[in-house]
């Protein structure tokens, strides 16, 4: 009887015969937050998740995430980094350590951001170095990405307000907080330390126009059995006369790569500003040279990821 | 070069002997049981040097109760308390995959004759 006054849809399989609007209405345990939710035959106490959505929902029984403050809560500290590369090395118990390697250029803060004048705070960064342009050349175009070419006119204006050598780009480094920080002051990578645990942001490398196979995990056709030359196919998309259209969303082949992928939840192996170096366990997004946000994590999943973490830090 | 050979330089071993595929070698591995820590040798010849930098590994083939034994150990790893060249084969491949398929007098190497210098 406890448990049944206490959590509301164990009421649901009673009255699912006759599962219509007016015994919605009369349902004397029934709360409106999860009347809507109730489908005969299931047994919602079973769906792990359903929990959580009571939560967010707002029916007060389970502990309540506040999306909008996690939303707010960005960073507490960000870096710039290039990833170098991967490689191994070994921890005090003699195992292996896969590792990234990002270089972190000494960062030079350009400009704040706060939230009475933008509306959020952020810091706008730039490292590396690049030549002033020389007057009566035309600008070389974008050598890559991240080497560009000189800085042009208005580019210069805005490091010289700043009182900043101009750098490689700029980047804007979401923070919950930008107090403490000043214009032209230099970060390193001694931000971080051993043993914290960081998101890192890059733009993944592209795969091109991809089938369903290597884009959704698509687990292909069968060799033999009479199959030709239908492989990798998708098979079917939809149904036939009803609905007679393929349903929006439906995962097909397409341009796979190539977007923003945070990595959430690394460790920080070893930060060394002065080599410049900050080593993470684990992969990171993109190609090698190209450019990663480090920021410590601030997401939900790091406190499964301290399990992990315990394990995982030697 | 690779570039992350900056920190592979850190976790390089300089006590490691040269020695190649075809030499039979004494591989001293530490070996941790419960608190305690004692050393366990694996003989044999080496099959394969695989990889670059603080990634390279080796495998070592040894008969033993007449069962082919393989074991591949990372060059650099500290568990490795050393290395010991017993014999330097002469061979002619870098791979010495060939051996799994001979036994007895068959997967005998011979000796070089000359020591490198």
């Amino acid at each position: 009887m406890e448990m049944r006054q206490g959590a509301c849809w164990h009421a649901a399989t009673e009255l699912v015969p006759g599962c219509d609007g007016r015994q919605r209405g009369s349902g004397s345990r029934q709360t409106s937050a999860d009347a809507g939710l109730r489908v005969p035959g299931i047994g919602f106490d079973r769906v792990p998740w359903f929990d959580r959505v009571q939560g967010v929902r707002g029916s007060g029984a389970a502990p309540r995430i506040d999306y909008r403050q996690a939303k707010a809560d960005v960073a507490k500290k960000a870096i710039v980094g290039k990833k170098v590369g991967m490689t191994q090395i070994w921890d005090a118990a003699g195992r292996v350590v896969p590792v990234t390697v990002l270089s972190v250029e000494p960062m030079r803060v350009v400009r704040l951001k706060t939230r009475e004048t933008e509306g959020y705070s952020a810091l706008q960064v730039t490292f590396g170095y690049r030549a002033a342009r020389q007057d009566g050349k035309r600008q070389s175009g974008a050598k890559s990405a991240y080497a560009r070419g000189r800085v042009n006119k208005p580019e210069a204006g805005h490091f010289a307000k700043a009182g900043v050598d101009p750098g490689e780009r700029l980047v804007e480094l979401r923070l919950d907080d930008v107090a403490g920080y000043e214009v032209g002051q230099e970060l390193t990578a001694s931000v971080l330390q051993a043993g914290e645990r960081v998101d890192v942001t890059a733009v993944a490398k592209g795969k091109g126009f991809a089938g369903g196979v290597k884009r959704h995990n698509f687990s292909g056709q069968g060799a033999a059995h009479g199959n030709h030359k239908k492989h990798r196919a998708p098979g079917s998309v939809g149904a036939c006369a009803t609905p007679a259209r393929v349903f929006k969303g439906t995962r097909m082949a397409g341009r796979m790569g190539g977007g923003q992928v945070t990595t959430l939840n690394l460790e920080v192996v070893q930060a060394d500003p002065e080599r410049r170096l900050v080593l993470v366990k684990g992969a990171v997004p993109g190609p090698r040279g190209g450019m990663v946000v480090i920021r410590n994590t601030n997401r939900a999943v790091s406190s499964s990821g301290n399990g992990s973490g315990a394990g995982g830090a030697a | 070069m690779n570039p992350t050979d900056i920190i592979d330089r850190d976790y390089l071993r300089e006590d490691i002997p040269e020695f190649a595929s075809g030499d039979t070698v004494k591989v001293h591995v530490r070996v941790i049981e419960g608190s305690r820590e004692r050393v366990q040798m694996f003989q044999g010849v080496v099959l394969r040097r695989q990889g670059s930098g603080a990634r390279e590994t080796f495998t070592v083939r040894k008969i033993s109760f007449g069962v082919g034994v393989e074991r591949t150990f990372p060059v650099h790893s500290p568990s490795l308390a050393r290395i010991e060249v017993l014999t330097r084969g002469d061979v002619r491949r870098a791979k010495l995959y060939y051996l799994r398929d001979r036994v007895g007098k068959a997967a005998k190497i011979k000796e070089k004759r000359t020591e490198r210098p």
